[in-house]
C-alpha cells in the first residue's frame, strides 16, 4: 500500500490551498466576466495552468495571488479575443446564482452588480480584489502587474464612481427607499 | 487616465455640483457600505463552496506526479 507513495507531502499541502483559493478565484471570475458559466471554465483553465507549472510557484509566496494572477492573465487574452460578447450578461448571471433568503440583499446586490458593470474593468478588478477577495494594495498590484498607487487610484475612483451611480452620499441615504431611486439612477445613466 | 465622460454623467442635481474630482470626496460611512455591498456579493458565490468539477481536478495532486499532474494547459 505504500509502497506506490511517491509523491512529496508537499503536493496535498498545494492541493488544499488550491481548493481553499476556489470560491474566491470563481467569485473573482464571475466578476470579471459576468457568466457563470464561463467564470468556470476560466477557473478550471486556471487550475489546470497552475497545475502545470507549479514549478515556477516560488513556495512561500502567496499561492492566492499566483492564481488570480494566472486567472486574470487567462481571463485578458480570452477577453481580447472575444471582446463582442463579454457584456452579454444580462440575466444569465443572477438566474444562475441560489437566491438569498432575504429580498432586500436580492434586490440590493443585483442592483449593484448592475452599477459594477458600468465601471471601466480595470477599476472593477482592481476594487474587487480589494474590498472582496481581501488582497492587499501590494498583491493587488503584483496581480493586475501595475505600481501600488495605480491600484489605490483605481479603487477611489471605482468607489466614487459607483457611490455616484447608486447615489449613495451618506449614511441617511440607505434607508428603505434606497433601491428605488438607485435602479432609477442605474438606468438613467445608462440611457443618457 | 482621466477621462471624463459626460455623457455617463448624471445631471447631479442632488449631488452637490458636479465636481470634476469627486474621489476625495467620499466618507468612511460610504466607503463602509460599497465594502459590504461588495462582500455580500462575492460572499454569495464563495458561500457555493468548491463545484464537484475542481475537486475532480485538483484529485490529481495526491497521486503520483508521473503522468497524473500533467494536465495540459490547452
Amino acid at each position: 500500500m505504500g509502497a506506490r507513495k511517491m509523491s512529496p507531502p508537499k503536493n496535498k499541502n498545494v492541493r488544499e490551498v488550491m481548493l481553499a483559493a476556489v470560491p474566491s478565484l470563481r467569485a473573482f471570475a464571475i466578476s470579471l466576466c459576468g457568466n457563470v458559466d464561463r467564470a468556470d471554465d476560466l477557473v478550471q483553465e486556471a487550475l489546470l495552468r497552475a497545475l502545470a507549472n507549479l514549478d515556477s510557484f516560488q513556495p512561500g509566496t502567496n499561492m492566492s495571488a499566483w492564481l488570480f494572477t494566472i486567472l486574470r492573465n487567462l481571463f485578458r487574452s480570452e477577453y481580447r479575443k472575444r471582446r463582442r460578447e463579454v457584456e452579454d450578461v444580462d440575466g444569465s448571471y443572477a438566474e444562475q446564482l441560489t437566491t438569498l433568503p432575504e429580498q432586500t440583499s436580492r434586490l440590493e446586490i443585483d442592483e449593484f452588480r448592475e452599477a459594477l458593470k458600468l465601471l471601466p474593468p480595470e477599476q472593477r478588478e482592481a476594487l474587487i480584489l480589494v474590498g472582496a477577495s481581501g488582497f492587499s494594495y501590494e498583491e493587488a498590484a503584483q496581480i493586475c502587474e501595475c505600481a501600488v498607487g495605480t491600484i489605490k487610484s483605481r479603487v477611489n475612483r471605482a468607489r466614487s464612481r459607483l457611490a455616484d451611480i447608486l447615489s449613495i452620499e451618506d449614511a441617511s441615504d440607505f434607508g428603505p427607499d434606497r433601491e428605488t431611486r438607485a435602479v432609477v439612477n442605474v438606468s438613467g445613466s445608462r440611457r443618457s | 487616465m482621466n477621462k471624463s465622460k459626460p455623457s455617463r454623467r448624471r445631471t447631479a442635481v442632488d449631488l452637490q455640483g458636479s465636481e470634476p474630482n469627486p474621489v476625495t470626496r467620499l466618507g468612511s460611512d460610504i466607503k463602509a457600505k460599497i465594502g459590504q455591498q461588495l462582500r455580500l456579493m462575492y460572499g454569495e458565490v464563495v458561500n457555493q463552496g468548491v463545484p464537484d468539477r475542481f475537486v475532480e481536478i485538483l484529485r490529481g495532486l495526491d497521486e503520483p506526479t508521473d503522468g497524473g499532474a500533467k494536465n495540459e494547459p490547452s
